[in-house]
């Protein structure tokens, strides 16, 4: 493709920035992380402009063997491609979400440029190895972020994230050590289109679902994401939910579809009843929080039901949905805690009753979270709905039962948000601290201004994130057309009824 | 340019303009830009129409974007104009331009107005979307934005606690429909492998007869589309078991009432059904279901329209009944007259609010109509228009001679109900036969109680409050005998009175002047095959016999007698009648029960629910023996290490890299 490494560049960036943040003040590391993540941005522009679409599967491929077959293999399709954007997307917005950080300034922005390293390394990565170290790397970060950034449980949080998500991943890594045995090589690409026996992919498929279900996360393994959320400073909460929780669903159309079509096929219902029951449940319990960021992450883990829905539906609709609603969610989901964050900075509380009445005193912040909200819930014309609407109508294909429980999510998507909407936003101001907050900073504009920009711009034309993903999907759906799962629909004909027809004929004309 | 491009964008444009501009702009720009966009769209539409009126103009689609293409799931975003759409345009520009006028008086003292304003563009923009579109995923984004819209606009005054949650009741219900239709979407798509409507359309009775599985059982596959989309149909358009949103929605300012909640957005559910009318004359049993909902949701309307105070909701229970009628209608296969009625509908509809909301204007915010009495005198233009509007929707009218605009209309879906010699036709004529009475009564009554009799304001808190206002600090007589307490109601300003006047126009003169086009034989040269509408059911409607032309006209006038034995001749009989009937008028006034029920069965079980999955499942279950007891299992296996270790981020680390080590040496010797 071209000589210049950029995927490698995308990695150093932030690397080299972070390690500068380590040694200077508090404000030139602002600006350091700052100009760091802008540049990686630009880079990532760049890699779009570039990407030639509908040509070659994998791109800007890079290939340096290291030692014992292990070896530093960079490489996107279309699928990393869009992921990767928003990883740098938001990158920039959560720096400028940290402004009320002051302790450790230095080591915090650090830990954000490495978290930045190692997402963009998850997606770009061609070497099952590699894959993993990005993948396991990228809860160091995270994890001091929430332990020493955090709120007041902060050490609670981070070691229910820590101790879910070691779980899975230590039978990954046997399995992964497993199949790089059996098929001789450790690169991805390869691994995709190789056949594993049906049986033991039945329990690589296992060991795999048990680190992504926690990364997606599915019920009944999503309980750490409320509790990080909560103690998680803002920018946190944004990458969390942006592009953390993405990983699962990246690692399930990644490796446990291409690789496992057959075993993925066996355990479709197993993950089918987890969403479903996810969908229900965890947006019954939305219904009921009073602390605003517990709320946003309850909804997080049913719209991560539809992703997996979606993906699971082993069709072009639902897995093309899939991506959408991962990338819809990774805005939406960042824009509405930073939405959380912007009155949290103000009145230092999460508590939904504490506030009310915004409208009236912050107009222009009730009319971003009014879009957000809206997007959320999954209005035509915003990102939520062009995913959720493809995840679902994919499912159909599959299932009637599975698309009527999951598509009640937007019944009762609406009524949490707008719920929570209303004793934030509407009524009287019964808090005279509340009455007393200004509207938006051009700071905060900044924040939110370009997410709100994005998700109408992928609601109104998502042809520009589908394109580059769209050969790809192609690609697997074709890879998974001899598991595909038999259809409830069993659509038959019946026999013409020829003096209807013609009845018909005559109105029409 | 196309004019269907600027009648569409006009709107967006100024809904975006006057809401990011808001008070940048200043109330007055705001207001002439939304308000002068919407005239201009209004004036674009009518030739559009008039040139399908005189069957010259060529059904036509304009593509303006592509939207998505997910593998054979393609949709764009396109304008469609045929005669069905040209009709639904002028109904909404004309009344949204009238709105946008109106609300210059209406609102003058609302210190939000830009706000307002630019939500009614946007919503006018969204069901333009709506109407125009040519595929089912582009009539949802119609369908949703006029619903964001209804939810903005119910909830203007934000600090009502009774306006926000009527906002999120009408949202949330609508969802419910909203869920019907979206499967309804995915299952045509399943079926006919693409979401275009002019392909459905075709395809669709080729499909008659065939049978598909959804929930487990097999479906004729004709059947369960239309319901599906039928269950959207019902909850946009109010019908019973959705319609406890609509009368809630009348928290939203009035001329909100009269734009989104009678003449435009809840008909979109008859647009919807009128629009696939050739999917839905495939399927004889989904038609009897439109037709069974909507007789029964007239019915049921218009009783709990003759017990209400609130001079908004018998209007709102009128508006719902109305929308029944429009439904069997389509039901019997007679979506012209169905279209028809919604036409006519829309100006006496919105008259009917709109002269509601000058009396409310007239009388400073008072809404319940125990307090009006005797405005004749004072607001002699209102009466005269509310007049009109009566005369309407009642179907005033003599058989060959002259009507007004809902004689032509309802007539002409009574003698489609009795002329589909079906026995659920006959099922809706009756039903709707019976209606017509209730509607003549509460329509009357509402007029009565309002212009005629002696003045009952002194009870009123809001006219004592404007009267204590007024003459605060000077030397005044409050307490005269005449029921005025003083207060002198005022006739509205004339960008009020001019809709009025318009509307009138169209009520008196909207029946006559089209009924040839919509309804009579010969008038597929102006449907152009944009519906379903069988030249021989045509002929029927016009071979009724000689009684079912007559009874409707018999049963306004018993209703008017009634209306007038009760509430001018004899004032006291409604209050014995009530006491008579008790227990029958208790179910009615307090509206059949409906908002209790749905309560109990899914608002308090709901949240019941959410907490006990919440505190007895994630906390008590799942994080109990999940994390917290691993917690403590390790902590019991390990405090000799755990006391090694300085702290726990540190460990983890050392835990991490560890183990990459180990699995890489691993990996190396193997």
């Amino acid at each position: 493709m071209t000589d210049l490494p950029i995927l490698s560049l995308m990695l150093l960036v932030p690397l080299v920035a972070g390690i500068v943040c380590l040694v200077v003040s508090s404000q030139t590391a602002r600006t350091v992380a700052l100009a760091a993540t802008l540049i990686d941005f630009a880079l990532g522009i760049v890699l779009w402009m570039k990407f030639d679409v509908g040509g070659a599967q994998w791109q800007f491929q890079e290939s340096h063997a290291l030692f014992a077959g292990f070896a530093w293999k960079l490489g996107i399709d279309g699928i990393a491609l869009t992921l990767i954007m928003l990883s740098v997307f938001l990158m920039p917005i959560c720096i400028l979400a940290s402004q009320s950080i002051e302790k450790r300034v230095g080591e915090y922005m650090a830990a954000f440029l490495l978290m930045e390293v190692l997402m963009i390394g998850v997606f770009a990565a061609q070497d099952l190895y590699l894959f993993y170290i990005f993948f396991e790397a990228g809860l160091i970060p995270m994890y001091l972020i929430i332990g020493i950034w955090g709120g007041a449980e902060r050490i609670y949080a981070s070691y229910k994230f820590f101790l879910y998500t070691l779980l899975g991943s230590i039978v990954m890594l046997i399995a992964m050590i497993w199949m790089a045995q059996q098929a001789g090589t450790t690169d991805i690409p390869t691994l995709m289109q190789y056949d594993f026996p049906v049986d033991a992919q039945k329990l690589l498929w296992l060991a795999f679902f048990a680190s992504f279900a926690v990364k997606m996360p599915m019920w009944p393994v999503h309980t750490w994401l409320p509790d990080a959320h909560v103690q998680a400073p803002t920018a946190g909460s944004v990458i969390l939910a942006g592009v953390l929780l993405k990983m699962g669903g990246y690692g399930f159309i990644r490796f446990s579809l291409p690789m496992f079509p057959e075993a993925s096929a066996h355990y479709a219902w197993l993950i089918f009843w987890l969403s479903m029951i996810a969908v229900v449940v965890t947006s019954l319990i939305a219904l009921v929080q009073h602390d605003m960021k517990k709320l946003i992450a309850y909804s997080s883990v049913a719209h991560m039901a539809i992703v997996t829905i979606g993906l699971f539906s082993f069709n072009v609709q639902g897995l093309e949905g899939s991506m959408v609603v991962m990338l819809s969610h990774g805005l939406v989901s960042g824009a509405l805690f930073l939405c959380v964050g912007v009155i949290y900075d103000r009145l230092h509380t999460r508590e939904i009753d504490r506030y009310g009445g915004l409208a009236i005193n912050m107009p222009k912040y009730a009319l971003l979270f009014m879009l957000f909200t809206m997007a959320s819930i999954g209005l035509p014309g915003t990102s939520g709905f062009v995913g959720e609407f493809l995840s679902l109508s994919g499912i159909y294909q599959v299932s009637s039962w599975v698309a009527f429980i999951a598509t009640t999510g937007i019944i009762l998507g609406a009524a949490y948000m707008l719920y929570l909407y209303r004793r934030v936003v509407f009524g009287e101001q019964k808090n005279a601290d509340a009455a007393a907050m200004p509207d938006l900073s051009v700071r905060e504009w900044l924040m939110l201004g370009p997410i709100a920009a994005a998700v109408l711009w992928m609601g109104v034309y998502p042809e520009s994130f589908l394109a580059p993903m769209r050969n790809d999907i192609a690609a697997l759906d074709a890879r998974l057309a001899r598991a595909k799962p038999e259809s409830d629909a069993k659509l038959t004909m019946g026999a013409p009824k020829p003096h209807e027809e013609t009845a018909h004929e005559g109105g029409a004309h | 340019m196309q004019p269907i491009l600027l009648i569409v964008f006009l709107p967006l444009l100024a809904a975006i303009i006057g809401g990011l501009g808001n008070r940048a702009l200043g109330n007055t720009v705001v207001k002439a830009i939304t308000t002068g966009a919407l005239f201009i769209a209004c004036g674009l539409s009518w030739p559009i129409f008039i040139s399908f009126v005189g069957g010259h103009a060529e059904p036509q689609v304009v593509q303006v974007l592509h939207w998505v293409q997910s593998g054979s799931l393609t949709f764009d975003w396109a304008l469609r104009v045929d005669t069905l759409t040209a009709i639904m345009l002028v109904v909404v520009t004309t009344v949204s331009a009238l709105v946008h006028l109106y609300s210059w008086g209406y609102m003058a003292e609302d210190p939000d107005q830009p706000r307002f304003f630019a939500y009614l563009s946007l919503f006018t923009f969204a069901m333009l979307m709506l109407v125009t579109a040519d595929n089912l995923v582009q009539m949802f984004f119609g369908w949703e934005g006029v619903g964001l819209a209804s939810y903005l606009l119910i909830g203007f005054w934000f600090r009502k606690p009774s306006a926000s949650a009527a906002a999120i009741k009408a949202f949330v219900v609508n969802r419910v429909g909203d869920l019907g239709f979206m499967l309804g979407i995915f299952g045509t798509f399943l079926v006919f492998n693409t979401v275009s409507i002019p392909e459905i359309l075709v395809r669709a009775p080729g499909m008659a007869g065939s049978t598909i599985g959804f929930l487990g059982m097999q479906w004729d596959t004709m059947t369960i589309l239309c319901i599906l989309l039928f269950i959207g149909a019902m909850g946009k358009s109010a019908q019973l078991g959705l319609h406890t949103w609509l009368p809630d929605a009348m928290e939203g300012p009035t001329p909100v009432s009269a734009l989104i909640h009678a003449a435009t957005m809840v008909t979109a559910g008859v647009f919807m059904v009128c629009r696939l009318s050739p999917m839905f004359e495939t399927s004889p049993v989904a038609m009897g279901v439109v037709t069974a909902v909507g007789a029964a949701t007239l019915f049921f309307a218009a009783t709990i329209g003759t017990t209400q105070w609130d001079i908004k909701r018998v209007i709102a229970y009128s508006t719902c009944s109305q929308l029944g009628y429009m439904f069997v209608a389509a039901g019997v296969g007679a979506p012209g007259a169905a279209m028809f009625h919604l036409f006519t509908h829309a100006f006496f509809k919105a008259l009917l609010f709109l002269g509601a909301g000058s009396v409310i204007h007239a009388m400073h915010h008072e809404q319940d109509m125990r307090f009006y009495g005797g405005l004749r005198k004072h607001i002699p233009l209102t009466f005269w228009a509310m007049t009109m509007g009566t005369l309407a929707i009642t179907g005033v009218g003599i058989v060959g001679l002259f009507g007004f605009a809902g004689f032509y209309s309802k007539d002409a879906i009574l003698e489609a109900a009795f002329g589909a010699h079906t026995s659920i036709g006959m099922f809706g004529f009756w039903m709707g036969l019976l209606a017509a009475l209730l509607t003549s009564f509460y329509s009357w009554r509402l007029v009565f109680l309002t212009f005629f009799g002696k003045p009952r304001w002194d009870q009123s808190e809001h006219i004592q409050h404007a009267v204590h206002d007024d003459h605060h600090g000077h030397d005044h007589h409050a307490h005269s005998d005449d029921g005025t307490a003083g207060y002198h109601p005022h006739e509205s300003p004339i960008n009020m009175l001019i809709p009025l006047a318009v509307l009138s126009f169209g009520a008196v003169f909207a029946g006559i002047a089209f009924h040839h086009q919509f309804i009579s034989e010969g008038s597929g040269h102006f449907w152009l095959g944009s519906v379903a509408f069988g030249e021989e059911l045509i002929h029927h409607m016009h071979e009724v016999p000689t009684w079912v032309k007559w009874a409707p006209f018999a049963v306004m006038l018993t209703g008017l007698a009634i209306a007038w034995y009760g509430y001018i001749r004899n004032p006291g009989f409604p209050a014995k009648l009530v006491a008579a009937i008790k227990p029958i008028h208790t179910f009615v006034y307090n509206k059949w029960f409906f908002d209790e029920l749905y309560d109990r069965i899914f608002v308090r079980p709901a949240f019941w629910l959410g907490d006990k999955f919440w505190k007895l499942g994630d906390i008590g279950l799942i994080d109990r023996f999940g994390p917290n007891g691993s917690a403590w299992a390790v902590l019991q296996g390990s405090r000799v290490a755990a006391k090694l270790q300085t702290g726990f981020l540190y460990s983890y680390a050392l835990v991490m890299l560890l183990g990459l080590t180990a699995a890489i040496s691993w990996v190396l010797v193997h």
